[in-house]
């Protein structure tokens, strides 16, 4: 469970914590465990529900500031270093050639955890929302109370900061693993 | 005319929702005559694909985690104990 945890969150003390609320409301709702499903998927699917709320606690912390006043505000910084004053990019992009076959799921992985640690944490908790719990935008919104147009700033600005970090730590590696 | 950074977006935006008509052909033209769009488009989607690849069948990346460390194991013991605790003392 903590490492299922880890992997959605990233973050030791909030994957502990998220254990721990699972354990917790399974003691409590031992009798409503029906014994139709495995134990192991019971707690598993409990887990999932309280990741999404640690994460949407993660999210509207004060510390965080309010979603969408930090995003208009942060926004330029980040996509306005890749593109120029006309809209083009800076740097042209490199091609990665066919990632599939240089790259593994644990390398990608690695790399992924890396970056993901580099972007501001609300793009990371949004884009992890989305692409490594595989949530659907429309209903992460309602959880975060976002609008979509929102969310979708927020994860091309998420997007764009990945594959900058990709193209500095992952294809360096790749052109030096290839001589 | 679109420019590489509204195309970017709309990338992007392709991977959580359907374009609009509008959206769509825009994007399309771009990436017909933009090479560094093309790479781009590949590189959101290839990340794109591996995620939901990992996010399908997590058990090898799942695996490859550390585990919950002793201290923490007891922490969270201790925590369930005093838990289970307050609520089977009455006047809670």
């Amino acid at each position: 469970m903590f490492r299922f945890a880890m992997v959605k969150l990233r973050d030791e003390y909030l994957a502990e914590d998220a254990v721990q609320e699972t354990l917790l409301a399974a003691l409590q709702g031992q009798k409503n465990f029906s014994g139709d499903s495995a134990e192991r998927t019971w707690l598993v699917g409990i887990l999932k529900h309280k990741i999404v709320d640690l994460i949407r606690k993660k999210v509207r912390e004060p510390t965080l500031v309010n979603v969408d006043e930090s995003m208009e505000f942060e926004q330029d910084d980040t996509v306005d270093a890749i593109f120029n004053e006309t809209g083009h990019w800076v740097t042209p992009c490199q091609d990665w050639g066919n990632p599939d076959k240089v790259l593994d799921q644990k390398k990608f992985w690695e790399i992924l955890t890396l970056c993901l640690k580099r972007l501001p944490p609300q793009l990371a908790m949004l884009y992890s929302l989305r692409e490594i719990s595989g949530m659907e935008t429309e209903d992460i919104c309602k959880e975060l109370n976002i609008s979509s147009t929102n969310s979708w700033v927020m994860l091309h600005r998420a997007r764009l900061g990945l594959k900058q970090c990709f193209e500095l730590n992952w294809l360096g590696d790749v052109k030096m693993g290839a001589k | 005319m679109l420019t590489c950074k509204d195309a970017s977006q709309l990338m992007s935006q392709s991977l959580d929702s359907r374009l609009g008509l509008f959206e769509k052909a825009g994007l399309r033209f771009h990436l017909l005559i933009c090479h560094s769009c093309q790479i781009a488009y590949r590189q959101l989607d290839f990340m794109h694909r591996l995620c939901k690849r990992i996010a399908a069948g997590s058990e090898d990346i799942t695996s490859l985690q550390p585990g919950l460390s002793a201290e923490a194991q007891e922490r969270i013991i201790k925590e369930l104990r005093r838990k289970q605790g307050e609520q089977s003392s009455p006047g809670n």
